[in-house]
């Protein structure tokens, strides 16, 4: 089944603007390294992408009446950190945890892709 | 007659029975429903027909019947028969159950069953609702009364968990060896939360829940027949006997006693034989492991004193310095400050809670047990004064009932009585398991 993983926050990790250029390497390695470790383990990237800052985002909210506002910047606080995501194709939760152990030491949500059946 | 046979067969068999559903099914919902159905009909035709030779085999079947019959009509079975039939390790033609303590096969099913339960993706409570649910088969109402919370919260907690299950995908296999340990450590958190939770006094004609208790112990012995020798687990069943041993002495007249004054002839001294047999074969390990095996330790002196004052005190204070060495917890050294107290002093206890305030800003029992050493001193405002902020601090009825009575006891002058305006803030930890102090 698919899951979603967010990289919600840096948790233990230096924040990137405060990275050597050495430690940033260092993570551009985790990411690069990433495909091998999840192919090792019988998981599937079905997709990832990292995400331009959080100053970068625009929230779009849209009220009771249907009137639409949009706000400048991330949908909470906590959001500002996000970074990128995967959404990976793995048998079970503990899996999906062992090969994101070998990405940087973010904080990361994980969240299971709903199923919905193809079938009518 | 019939009528007890099955409720015994459900007493013992429940956990074993819905593992093995769980495992073949890989869904808690079906194999909970089947297997309850099959009880029913057991219940319905077992008077007619007889009890049959073997009970749990009969049960089986026809739950397996029921559930295979549930997907069918779920319409979902051209998707799910291809699994089925790939997972070659499933004992889907196994028809024979062997008995209870026989099979290793079995005992690990209910295994996968605990890991199942307490995987570190639920909530802890959450763990050991599900865990005495599933395990042991007991009423989710009982699950309430154990844990203090109304009947359709901890249905809906149990709810929750296994849709968590179901959705998340946690898996429903026995973790990698590399996680073992640190998996096996979660289930005896969790067992061990459950055992304290029966201990919290409640109000009213239930103060402790103490048959609940001696069910989560069955959860502990269960834990121990299928993780064989691990230290933790037996540190764990040791401590949990020997305070479940002084559950007739725990109460008298609807009031808590304490440990001090308990009627020692009501403590249950083959359980205490029991744990201590089990304490003496225990290496001394790190970790959790160590800290479950101190703290069993320290129980064992209580239940080795013929009276209260017979209690080997710097036996136990030694205990527990070694215990805040390892866990360097402030609760520990609130502990240890009462048996430093009977083996020293109170003023060596006092000294022990010098600046403990900004560890434990909230709870009463800090201020609860420095109050009670500054009584032994004396120094009897100072001690109205530590209860009155317990008192403000206190969040369980029935222990505010017992502060304000050892408040109004203190022989204070007039003057003392009206007191000052209260110290800044000094609390404890919440209730926790049953210490030196509340027995």
């Amino acid at each position: 089944m698919k899951f979603f993983v967010l990289l919600a926050g840096y948790g233990a990790l230096t924040p990137w603007d405060a990275m050597s250029e050495e430690e940033q390497q260092q993570l551009f390695a985790k990411h690069a390294d990433f495909p091998g470790v999840c192919a090792a383990n019988g998981v599937e990237i079905v997709s990832g992408e990292a995400l331009e800052g959080g100053s970068s985002a625009t929230t779009m909210r849209t009220s009771a009446a249907g009137d639409v506002t949009l706000t400048d910047g991330p949908f909470a606080e906590a959001a500002e950190q996000i970074g990128g995501f995967y959404v990976l194709e793995a048998p079970n939760l503990d899996v999906v945890v062992e090969v994101c152990k070998a990405l940087p030491p973010y904080d990361l949500e994980l969240r299971p892709v709903m199923d919905v059946p193809d079938e009518p | 007659m019939t009528a007890e046979t099955v409720a015994t067969v459900w007493r013992d068999e429940w956990g074993r029975l819905l593992a093995l559903l769980v495992r073949q099914f890989r869904r808690l919902d079906l194999a909970e429903d089947s297997l309850a159905e099959a009880f029913v009909r057991a219940s319905g035709r077992w008077p007619a027909d007889g009890v049959p030779s073997n009970p749990p085999a009969w049960l089986l079947a026809t739950a397996r019947r029921v559930a295979l019959d549930r997907i069918k009509h779920e319409g979902v079975v051209a998707r799910k028969l291809p699994l089925l039939a790939v997972d070659i390790d499933v004992p889907d033609t196994d028809r024979s159950v062997p008995e209870a303590g026989e099979s290793t096969e079995l005992d690990d099913e209910r295994l996968r069953l605990l890991f199942l339960c307490c995987h570190p993706a639920l909530a802890p409570a959450s763990q050991a609702a599900l865990s005495l649910r599933l395990v042991l088969g007991i009423e989710t109402r009982e699950i309430a009364r154990l844990f203090l919370v109304p009947d359709t919260t901890m249905a809906a907690r149990i709810t929750r968990a296994k849709r968590k299950i179901a959705t998340s995908a946690i898996p429903f296999g026995l973790p990698e060896a590399t996680q073992w340990p640190a998996r096996v450590e979660g289930i005896v958190r969790t067992v061990y939360l459950a055992f304290t939770a029966a201990y919290t006094p409640a109000r009213g004609e239930e103060l402790l829940r103490t048959e609940l208790a001696g069910e989560t112990i069955r959860l502990g012995v269960v834990l121990d027949a299928v993780v064989p020798r691990d230290p933790a687990v037996i540190s764990l069943l040791a401590l949990m006997l020997l305070q479940h041993s002084r559950r007739d002495a725990r109460v008298a007249e609807g009031r808590l006693v304490e440990l001090a004054a308990q009627d020692r002839s009501a403590w249950h001294h083959d359980e205490i034989t029991r744990a201590l047999g089990l304490l003496a074969d225990v290496p001394e390990s790190s970790g959790y492991a160590e800290e479950l095996r101190l703290q069993a330790l320290i129980a064992s002196r209580h239940a080795v004193a013929t009276t209260a004052a017979a209690t080997d005190w710097p036996a136990i204070a030694d205990l527990y310095a070694r215990l805040e060495r390892i866990t360097g917890s402030p609760v520990v050294r609130l502990n240890r400050s009462v048996a430093v107290a009977e083996a020293d002093g109170p003023d060596a206890g006092l000294a022990l809670l010098a600046g403990l305030e900004d560890a434990l800003p909230t709870g009463h029992r800090l201020a609860s047990v420095r109050a009670e050493l500054q009584r032994r001193t004396g120094n009897l405002a100072a001690a109205a004064d530590s209860y009155r902020t317990a008192i403000s601090r206190c969040e369980n009825a029935v222990e505010l009932e017992h502060l304000t009575r050892q408040l109004a006891a203190l022989p204070l002058s007039p003057g003392d009585r009206s007191g000052r305006s209260g110290h800044p803030s000094v609390g404890g930890p919440p209730v926790g398991p049953p210490t030196l102090g509340s027995g």
